[in-house]
């Protein structure tokens, strides 16, 4: 398996992009037009890659299940977007961008696209300013910035609190105009069911009509992925329902290789969940730990007493406590393992749900005394409506509750440095891959990446795969088209005719339920093996007793939701694996055995390599192939935030 | 609590629909409608029957997937919430909650609560972007933006393409819709070059979509959940009529004819 990253390695880092760029090769511009190409997912990924290559003069097609490309799930982002412009004039660069990037992803990552992205990241602020997204601006009419996520520069672009609806809008109108000029034919409502390989090239997928349930095949020079993340494993997630890991594990197992499944981020401050009928998680801002203190009972029998009821010797500020420089600030995983451990130790707070109350509270009790109450209200007041709309609970008069919940996954499919996976003429960009984040993720950096790569990587990179292919060489009259729309229809009627007697749902929550406590926020060897051992199980139980009601040949929701339960129910094994076989913790990836005094161990000498996973079958163990990883630029360091 | 649920089922587009009756019960006020929905369609489906089909994607007010009619109000109850935030405290015990898809012609029905809104990217299509290509662009500081005026296109941008305005619209217009995407350009320098082209444009495909004329209502307003207001109306008017004054080709043409 050839897991080489293709990134100039006799140049330095700081030329390896303009170099490469250059020697790549260009499709002439009366040729483009001949080429077709696939780009599933309209996420800013997506719409971005997609438009891109449409002003280009290439002939697109662009995939979505939402009934609308401006629906995907990027449009939830909240916080904002990073970039190297130092406009605040505080010492930010490209390197220390890229030097941060590399460290907050705990030295798992390749050195080479991170630079990259840092180094493309000013350029998405100039196309996204230029489309008309009104980000936030000073006084003076100039480009508002903030710190995020503990950055030590101010280098996050946001319009409000909802920088990815607005950069994803911004990305879904040039993308319009493209399907307006007749360059982009858009499929909304059309879901990616299988990905059809023809002498080892991609050349086209299997969708399903999501209105008519109509399964048809698309041909093309080169297929992109902009699917998105696979949090939804978990059942429960900050991710918008529909996320998904269907398309890239349909082209896993048709053939290219999957990234470091098991790196997932958990978020610490999400609003808990409130019963057994929970659909989803809500994020809530991480700037709110600016000024909440977090605190759970010190004795467990308090935890059932209203808040002010406790006096304050009885209050455990856990975080000031353990980490006293860092305090209610320490970086999300920090603050999401102490708050499961807090909880675990039977001092959770809020409603028990399946018996455990797992809920901290983050008290703006001081911020009020300290600031005053309208001081806090024009800082979070927007956050504390919403808290208050789902809880029935004012933030002002008692704390907020919160609980860490799965967010996004640094994992993905494996991609070299022109984002081509181990398929020729598949790509994969955004979330999908595996991505620039390592072990873990910055906050507000994955909008900077699913556009970087949408914009400014994909565009050069994939003209240089096209100009080595005849224009039009797949059509959908051949045998793997045929094969492979078989395969998807064979696979829909087995669903439709297993009948049985439990819902989609129930399986998903089953496995989600088991994800989280095994392979969730703290993983041990032994639990590990359990998981692995309950999966299949899981898995055989649905394929006898899922009940999928209606019919194939209509809009089907709860066939959609079985299809992509069937591949979670696949996707986990290799996942909670990979997470077995890395025996270290690193970023979001924490192995209990491996940590000193509550610290993250990593072991460079053993694990500082990307693991690819090889599908072999279903149920059978996949094969792993490493691609080694350097620190040419970024020295190995270890994190320390006591 | 306790629910009756009256549902708008309707199997695709050229069905006929009716009205279904169901009950509901330990109904938690924690829930979300769409938990609530959640709950109704596992026990259908364990029943054998097939579930409410309905929209939903982020249930975080944002994508503007879900929506549909509860009671005669688009959204339900509560001022400035979608559906999916909408919880279940804001009703009591025996409530009998009638639910219905918007009702538009230029919403076909596709399924119980689903409708059809591509008739919204089509006006996009028309003009609700600025024509600039990727990497082309000059750097971001060298637009100077009033802070007030970025405010009140955010404002404008705000919009998440739901379709309440148009559900609850007696004339079925989708005027705050289109309104809100040429005000947010309109209010922004980079959206000078193309805003009277692109206010005659959008509006003429709004027309041809058959979505009604605005007659003032200010229904839309009221039920927008992210707060869109009637001035984005009055601005988009304002743009079409100096198109039409001014810009337009037509006008052009006729004054070379003449
Ligand atoms: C609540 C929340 C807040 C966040 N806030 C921030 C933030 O402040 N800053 C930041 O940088 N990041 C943030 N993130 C992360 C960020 O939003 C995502 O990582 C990013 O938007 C992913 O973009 P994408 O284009 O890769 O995929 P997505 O936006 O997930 O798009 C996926 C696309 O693929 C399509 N698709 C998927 N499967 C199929 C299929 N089988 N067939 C056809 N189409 C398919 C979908 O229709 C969709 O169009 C946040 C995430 C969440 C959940
Ligand atoms: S589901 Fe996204 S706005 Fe309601």
């Amino acid at each position: 398996m050839d897991l080489s990253s293709k990134a100039p390695q006799d140049v330095d880092i700081r030329q390896a992009w303009d170099t490469h760029k250059f020697r790549m090769k260009l499709v002439n511009p009366a040729n483009r037009r001949k080429y077709r190409v696939i780009v599933v997912g309209s996420g800013l990924a997506g719409a971005s890659a997609a438009a891109t290559l449409g002003e280009h003069g290439y002939n697109v097609a662009c995939f979505c299940f939402q009934d609308s490309p401006r629906r995907a799930h990027s449009i939830a982002a909240q916080g904002g977007i990073n970039a190297a412009k130092n406009y605040q004039n505080d010492g930010d660069s490209v390197w220390r961008l890229f030097y941060d990037t590399v460290k907050g992803g705990d030295f798992r990552s390749r050195e080479a696209n991170v630079y990259r992205l840092a180094q493309v990241s000013v350029n998405i602020i100039d196309q996204a300013t230029a489309q008309g997204v009104p980000f936030a601006r000073e006084y003076g009419g100039t480009l508002a910035n903030r710190s995020f996520g503990g950055a030590q520069v101010s280098r996050t672009f946001y319009a409000r609190g909802q920088t990815g609806q607005q950069l994803l809008l911004g990305a879904y109108s040039a993308l319009e105009r493209q399907i307006s000029a007749g360059r982009v034919k858009m499929h909304a409502r059309t879901e990616m069911l299988d990905l059809v390989v023809e002498d080892g090239r991609a050349v086209g997928i299997v969708v399903r009509n999501l209105e008519t349930g109509a399964v048809s095949t698309h041909a093309a020079d080169a297929v992109v992925l902009a699917t998105g993340g696979y949090g939804n494993v978990f059942f429960l997630s900050t991710n918008a329902k529909g996320s998904n890991v269907t398309a890239a594990w349909r082209a896993h197992r048709r053939g290219a290789v999957f990234a470091n499944p098991c790196y997932t981020q958990i978020h610490p401050t999400c609003i808990p969940v409130s019963g057994s009928y929970q659909s989803k998680l809500t994020l809530m801002s991480e700037s709110l730990r600016n000024d909440g203190r977090v605190w759970v009972p010190k004795k467990a029998e308090d935890c059932g007493k209203a808040p002010d009821q406790i006096a304050e010797a009885d209050r455990d500020y856990y975080l000031e406590r353990k980490y006293p420089s860092f305090g209610n600030l320490c970086p999300r995983d920090i603050a999401s393992r102490a708050a499961k451990e807090a909880c675990d130790d039977g001092r959770g707070v809020g409603p028990k749900v399946e018996g455990v109350a797992r809920g901290v509270y983050l008290d703006f009790a001081d911020a009020i005394k300290r600031l005053g109450k309208s001081a806090v209200e024009e800082r979070y007041g927007n956050l504390f409506e919403m808290y208050e709309r789902i809880t029935g609970e004012n933030p002002y008069e008692v704390p907020m509750r919160m609980y860490p919940a799965v967010h996004y996954t640094m994992g993905g499919l494996w991609v070299d440095y022109n984002l081509q996976s181990t398929v020729p003429g598949l790509f994969v960009i955004g979330e999908a891959n595996f991505s620039d984040h390592g072990a873990n993720r910055l906050g507000a950096s994955a909008l900077m990446q699913g556009l970087a790569d949408g914009y400014f990587v994909l565009p050069f990179t994939l003209p240089n795969y096209l100009a080595g292919v005849k224009p039009g060489g797949a059509n959908e009259g051949t045998a793997a088209f045929k094969a492979a729309e078989a395969d998807a229809q064979g696979r829909l009627d087995k669903l439709m005719g297993i009948k049985g007697k439990r819902t989609v749902d129930s399986f998903h929550r089953e496995l989600g339920n088991l994800m989280w406590e095994k392979c969730g926020m703290a993983r041990t060897r032994e639990g590990l093996t359990e998981l692995l051992g309950r999966i299949p199980q899981i898995r055989q139980e649905f394929w006898e007793n899922v009940t999928v009601p209606g019919s194939p040949g209509e809009l089907n929701q709860s066939l959609e939701k079985a299809g992509r339960v069937a591949d979670y129910l696949e996707f986990a094994e290799t996942m909670a694996l990979d997470a077995r076989e890395r025996e270290e913790s690193c970023g979001g990836h924490f192995r209990s055995e491996y940590e000193s005094e509550g610290e993250a161990k990593r072991d460079d000498a053993n694990f500082c390599y990307a693991a690819a996973w090889e599908f072999k079958g279903v149920g059978q163990a996949p094969v792993l192939h490493k691609e080694p990883l350097e620190f040419k630029y970024v020295p190995l360091a270890t994190r320390n935030y006591k | 609590m306790k629910l009756t649920l009256e549902i708008w089922r309707q199997a695709n587009k050229s069905a006929a629909g009716a009205f279904e009756t169901y009950s509901l019960e330990g109904v938690s006020e924690h829930m979300s409608f769409l938990e609530m929905l959640d709950v109704l369609n596992e026990k259908l489906t364990s029943e054998g029957k097939e579930p409410v089909a309905f929209e939903h994607d982020c249930r975080e007010g944002i994508c503007g997937a879900c929506g549909f009619v509860i009671n005669g109000r688009p959204h339900g109850p509560q001022p400035k919430t979608t559906v999916c935030q909408l919880h279940m405290r804001s009703f009591k015990d025996g409530d009998r909650l009638v639910l219905e898809p918007w009702r538009a012609a230029a919403f076909p029905v596709i399924k119980d609560l689903v409708v059809d809104r591509s008739a919204f990217d089509r006006i996009i299509q028309k003009g609700g972007f600025i024509s600039v290509n990727t990497g082309s662009p000059q750097d971001a500081n060298a637009i100077l933006v009033a802070k007030n005026e970025s405010d009140k296109a955010m404002d404008a941008a705000a919009c998440i393409g739901c379709g309440a305005c148009v559900a609850s619209c007696p004339n079925a217009s989708a005027s705050l819709f289109t309104g809100a995407k040429i005000s947010h350009l309109a209010l922004l320098p980079q959206g000078q070059p193309e805003r009277w082209k692109r206010a005659e444009a959008m509006l003429e495909q709004h027309d041809l979509e058959g979505f009604g004329p605005c007659s003032q209502h200010g229904e839309c307003e009221a039920a927008c959940p992210k707060g869109i207001t009637l001035s984005n109306i009055a601005r988009m008017n304002g743009d079409y009529l100096f198109s039409q004054l001014a810009y337009s080709p037509r006008v052009g043409a006729s004054t070379e004819g003449g």
